[in-house]
């Protein structure tokens, strides 16, 4: 038996690694994992790179900021494995949502309506001399932040000077929300249904909505350990296809989701998981659902092969909102950090790439993304507008 | 020692908090503040404007830590954190012993490594201090069951105290387990037969 340290954050889409550890799918391989629960994004990195963590359930932007050395010390970290594609949502309070209702023109479920109506409610409130709304999101380098600026900006929001972003950590976004210290959150699941739970949220949109798909989490590993041991790296990967493929069999879910709630794992109530993995979420605390089938992707349409075109959006978004220079040098390494090739080298059979959307994001407005071309993604959306 | 130095400990835990802060003056650092509940919490630090923000790694605000290092106009000044890439054995061992610090402006690496070790010591202590109450207090739960295994013993089979007790240790000792655990089950199987 191989012994591995791997930690994780508790939220559904560390589900493929939970379950690859707790069906035994990693003992299968043998490799006998200690999991160890976090409580930050900065202890998962600080542990990874200096070596108390094999490998970690690791925030895509996370692993890429860590490779370019932004924020923090540089230690290039890669990919063999996608945990999660997609999985979050835009969670508004009761009044921002009766706001933005009022404000909009057209259907709620596009994006590109709520992003305008948000914009109108910002004007008024500067108008009227109010506060500025508070979003918050969890991490400098999130995916949560990217989404909440991509949405808003497309609108016409200014994320920097319109509204105030703050970091909050995912177990603090529901009493942040209550407490009205924030009006809104983007988060994974399961924390957008438990403000629905509690009726002090409206789900305004799954990330899905805004992107057909976005790199969510990694299994992130240090790339000197991978190189020290390639043969570990490629029975994780295989443990870890085996749990997502037993993730997406819908009549798991059951199972998956009551492995998933005790305290030591992710910590709520198995109903709730469930509807993660079912994509079927209740959106408002009168009880309306809203169902997409790709709402959350743990494996399913070559979700879990690590895929460049991602991680240089990624990279994209940390030069629009000036957290990083633009060099075909660091968009190299951002790249480098999906290792698809360990991902075939792992598996007998080869997946055939998800065929949409076409370039690999399919964001909702805005041309399609060229990973080769940067700068006319910053062209297209400049940090101000 | 520059008793100027501003350090903030953002600590949930009171005790520990205390303990750190004691050590600090103890040091000379006479501006210590200690932040333990988590609103508003930015807005505090950047209020005290400290020098130093020690913080421990169980606490989730560590990730609103990090947005310190953001350019954004709400900072005045870059914060720099104390990992330094050639020193990996100060970063374990802070790891180790669960705390971590952010360090504003330039200060020297000397005086940052004194604070540092000084926090290191004291989070050690204290969870020294801890590890020996939980190892008192099942000490005592055990001394408990035990007494009542033998209590329910020698009523059942008519035995001494010490023929109970030592009749508890054989069989712990042949079934190797804990002497405690065997009298759990003795408790737990006389529960049934009531």
């Amino acid at each position: 038996m191989t012994k591995l340290r791997i930690g994780f954050i508790p939220l559904a889409d560390a589900t493929a690694l939970l379950v690859a550890v707790d069906k035994g799918f990693c003992a299968a391989e043998d490799l006998e994992v200690e999991l160890v629960r976090e409580v930050s994004w900065s202890n998962i990195r600080d542990k990874l790179n200096i070596g108390l963590f094999d490998a970690a359930h690791l925030i895509a932007p996370v692993a890429i900021a860590s490779s370019l050395g932004l924020g923090h010390v540089k230690v290039p970290i890669i990919a063999p494995f996608g945990l999660g594609v997609n999985g979050n949502a835009i969670t508004v309070s009761p009044p921002l949502y009766r706001a933005i209702k009022e404000a909009a023109a057209g259907d709620l479920s596009d994006p590109m309506v709520t992003a305008r109506a948000l914009a109108r409610v910002v004007t008024e409130r500067k108008r009227r001399g109010d506060e500025p709304l508070t979003f918050g999101m969890t991490f400098p380098f999130s995916t949560h932040n990217y989404h909440l600026r991509f949405w808003m900006a497309a609108g016409g929001v200014d994320p920097d000077e319109d509204v105030r972003l703050v970091v909050l950590p995912p177990p603090y976004m529901v009493e942040s929300l209550q407490n009205k210290h924030v009006d809104a959150f983007c988060v994974g699941a399961p924390w957008n249904s438990v403000a629905v739970d509690l009726g002090i949220g409206h789900i305004l949109h799954f990330v899905s909505e805004i992107f057909a798909r976005a790199a969510e989490k990694y299994l992130g590993v240090r790339q000197g350990w991978a190189e020290e041991n390639p043969d570990v790296v490629l029975r994780l990967v295989r443990a870890h296809r085996r749990a997502a493929a037993f993730v997406e069999q819908e009549q798991n879910h059951e199972e998956v989701a009551a492995l998933l709630a005790p305290p030591n794992r992710i910590g709520v109530a198995p109903e709730v998981i469930r509807r993660t993995l079912d994509g079927r979420l209740k959106v408002s605390p009168e009880g309306v659902y809203r169902s997409d089938p790709d709402y959350l992707l743990v494996g399913r349409n070559a979700s879990a092969r690590p895929d460049p075109r991602q991680a240089a959006w990624l990279y994209a978004q940390m030069v629009r909102w000036r957290q990083a220079p633009l060099s075909a040098e660091m968009l190299a390494a951002a790249k480098a950090v999906c290792r698809p090739d360990l991902y075939d080298a792992a598996l007998p059979e080869k997946e055939p790439a998800a065929a949409e959307p076409a370039d690999g994001i399919g964001a909702f407005a805005g041309p399609a993304f060229d990973p080769n071309d940067i700068a006319a993604h910053l062209a297209t959306w400049p940090a101000h507008a | 020692m520059d008793a100027s130095l501003k350090i903030v400990i953002v600590d949930a835990n009171p005790i520990r908090a205390a303990i750190l802060e004691d050590g600090l003056k103890e040091a000379g650092h006479v501006n210590v503040t200690r932040i333990a509940d988590r609103t508003g919490l930015l807005a505090r630090i950047y209020a005290i404007d400290p020098d130093v923000i020690l913080i421990d790694l169980e606490n989730p605000s560590r990730d609103v830590l990090e947005q310190m290092f953001q350019v954004s106009r709400a900072v005045k000044r870059p914060i720099a954190m104390f990992v330094d890439q050639s020193d990996t054995a100060s970063i374990q061992a802070s790891v180790d012993a669960g705390v971590s610090a952010y360090i504003v402006g330039n200060l020297q690496k000397d005086r940052i490594k004194t604070i540092m070790d000084l926090c290191i010591s004291r989070f050690n202590a204290f969870s020294r201090l801890q590890d020996e109450l939980e190892r008192a207090k099942s000490a005592l739960e055990d001394r408990k069951v035990i007494d009542r295994a033998k209590g329910i013993l020698m009523k059942a089979k008519n035995l001494t105290e010490e023929e109970a007790y030592a009749l508890l240790r054989k069989t712990a000792m042949n079934e190797n387990k804990k002497i405690a655990d065997v009298a759990q089950s003795v408790i737990t199987a006389a529960e049934l037969f009531k």
